[in-house]
């Protein structure tokens, strides 16, 4: 449905280099990358609003590399929804339907459905400055949605939100992407967000991407130590290779099957890694004593790093493990993964 | 509660000086003339001609900047190039320039001795002591200020208003004129009294380039050096008159943009 083959984009300070993004069809993609990798250029180069230096961007097998925004069918959400504030909530919606004059009772419509299915009737006659950010986001959609795009680009447009609008529009994105024959490409911070929604996506870093292929492949099997940095698998370590053993720093790691190369990365999520006050008799395989060294909150769970002679892994605990456990910092315990929870590349 | 009050009493005093400094002379000069001469004033036929002339040439040189300063003032708040700051520089060089010296140097193309000045004659037009050479130099210092006033007023868009315009399917033009217009116009008018106002008050240059057709400024001026103060003041009151009806439209124009914004 879109292809990149080979973008490259010179801004002054920033490149994009070798964007090669294939996206299919009525697919929910989802873009993640930390600040400043290059999400939104990403965006505004397939709606037009940046043109590459070098490489094609096809939609629907039809190139439109040079196709001025206004002719590709594409619309986007921007995080700070941009809505223009001179026009009530009906004419923002409208706005697209005046260049489109083929079906203008479709058009119409178009927008009373819309209006009725993002919850904005009784809103019609309201400027932009006096709606809620809840409001403005839905009055957003509807105007990128009212001209019947191919392609919907969304940048971030859940996180002014707070989370409960947040929980709620989540569910209002994913039975919009049911009704509509739109393909859509979402930025988005949030891992559940990502997660709950998108069937694949990629991740950017640096104006490159890192690596593109099923959230599952990205969240479980990363490819790269950055990709698992960003997905937060905290337990990453370089380690040598030999038979079905890893070793860093000497601690031994057993893998469950062997690997050819000799060095390479091993990375465990630290919701992974369990933790225990004495020792388990139980199948997993890898089993430490160690010493905490530090607690950090995070809200509604710990993180709790563990020292095992000079290698420093992360575990995440409820609350309730860690009162029951009575671990606090300096206490010696074990933990234990399964080998199949550790991801080798 | 102490230190308030002397913060409060200090920020009052300057603002009553500096509020002093500029109305007591304006207001010793408005109050000086008696009613009588200044109505004998407006209906001298050169007086009137004189103010009529430096309103209609500072109007015109103000549309002149509207016309031109806009596509100009666009491009330098949304895009980023290689010399954007000389570009800037130079715009800025109007209000740095000596008065004298702006008149001077636009003597010095336009004149016989400069190709330009060759083909302007060529053409039929006239700088030298004509009302093209008083708009001439009305534009010269005006733009500057209309630039940068709609400038300021397109900078503060946001560039995603109109880059999700055009993906709703408007050209840049429609984009234009549907947001980008409607949402300016108040910076730009504003632009467009802060160049007329300026294009009134500029002597030097005018003074060096057309003596004659008279604007009013020179007519001060001349009437000063040849009658003395009794006899410019009539004119200066009138000139001062419409100045500040165009500064209160300005100051009322952007105080609405606040509200509405």
């Amino acid at each position: 449905m879109i292809s990149l083959e080979n973008i490259h984009i010179d801004l002054g300070e920033f490149h994009l280099k070798d964007i090669n993004l294939e996206v299919e069809e009525n697919e929910f993609f989802i873009i993640m990358g930390p600040s400043g990798s290059g999400k939104t250029i990403l965006l505004e180069t397939i709606a037009g609003l940046v043109q590459p230096k070098t490489g094609r961007i096809k939609v629907a097998a039809e190139e439109i590399t040079h196709l001025p925004p206004e002719k590709r069918g594409i619309s986007i959400v921007y995080q700070d929804y941009a809505l223009f504030p001179h026009l009530t909530v009906v004419e923002n919606i409208r706005y697209g339907l005046h260049f489109n004059k083929a079906d203008k009772t479709a058009g119409e419509n178009r927008l009373l459905e819309l209006l009725a299915l993002l919850n904005l009737e009784g809103l019609e006659k309201r400027y932009p400055e006096s709606l809620s950010g809840g409001e403005q986001q839905r009055v957003a959609m509807a105007r990128a949605l009212v001209v019947n795009p191919q392609v919907l680009l969304l940048d971030e447009p859940l996180s002014a939100l707070d989370p409960r609008l947040r929980e709620e529009f989540r569910l209002v994105l994913k039975q919009l992407q049911q009704n509509t024959t739109a393909t859509i490409l979402m930025v988005t911070h949030n891992f559940s967000e990502a997660l709950a929604l998108g069937g694949r996506g990629a991740v950017m870093n640096g104006g490159r991407i890192e690596q593109a292929g099923s959230m599952e492949d990205i969240f479980q099997r990363p490819e790269s130590t950055m990709v698992a940095d960003f997905v937060g698998m905290k337990n990453l370590f370089a380690v040598t290779l030999k038979d079905e053993m890893a070793q860093i720093n000497g601690l031994e790691i057993q893998l469950g099957h062997s690997f050819t190369a000799s060095r390479g990365y091993i990375a465990i999520r630290p919701e992974d890694i369990v933790l225990s006050i004495t020792q388990l008799q139980s199948s997993m395989r890898n089993s430490f004593p160690g010493t905490i060294t530090r607690i950090i909150s995070q809200g509604f769970y710990y993180e709790v790093h563990i020292a095992v002679d000079k290698v420093n892994f992360c575990a995440l605990v409820t609350k309730g493990a860690l009162l029951e456990m009575e671990l606090q910092e300096g206490k010696e315990i074990f933990l234990f993964f399964k080998s199949t929870a550790i991801h080798t590349f | 509660m102490r230190h308030k009050d002397f913060f409060f009493w200090g920020t009052f005093a300057c603002a009553v000086t500096v509020i002093a400094f500029i109305t007591l002379p304006l207001m010793q000069m408005l109050a000086a003339p008696s009613l009588e001469i200044l109505i004998e004033t407006i209906l001298d036929k050169d007086v009137l001609n004189s103010i009529v002339l430096s309103l209609s040439a500072a109007a015109l040189a103000a549309l002149i900047s509207f016309i031109l300063g806009t596509p100009l003032a666009y491009l330098l708040a949304r895009r980023e190039f290689r010399g954007k700051q000389l570009v800037e520089g130079i715009i800025d060089l109007p209000i740095i320039i000596p008065h004298p010296v702006v008149g001077i140097a636009i003597l010095s193309v336009t004149g016989r001795n400069h190709w330009f000045g060759q083909l302007l004659t060529d053409l039929g037009i006239r700088i030298m002591g004509s009302v093209t050479g008083i708009v001439t130099v009305m534009v010269f210092v005006a733009i500057p200020f209309y630039i940068k006033a709609a400038k300021e007023g397109f900078d503060a868009i946001s560039p995603r208003l109109e880059n999700v315009s055009r993906s709703l399917g408007a050209s840049m033009f429609s984009t234009f004129f549907r947001i980008t217009f409607p949402l300016a116009w108040r910076s730009m008018l504003a632009g467009i009294i802060m160049a007329c106002a300026r294009a009134i008050s500029e002597f030097g240059a005018i003074v060096i380039v057309a003596y004659h057709p008279m604007i009013a400024p020179v007519m001060i001026y001349e009437r000063f050096e040849s009658y003395g103060l009794k006899y410019s003041q009539p004119v200066a009151v009138w000139l001062i008159g419409i100045c500040l009806v165009l500064f209160l439209v300005l100051r009322i124009l952007t105080t609405k943009q606040k509200r509405a914004a």
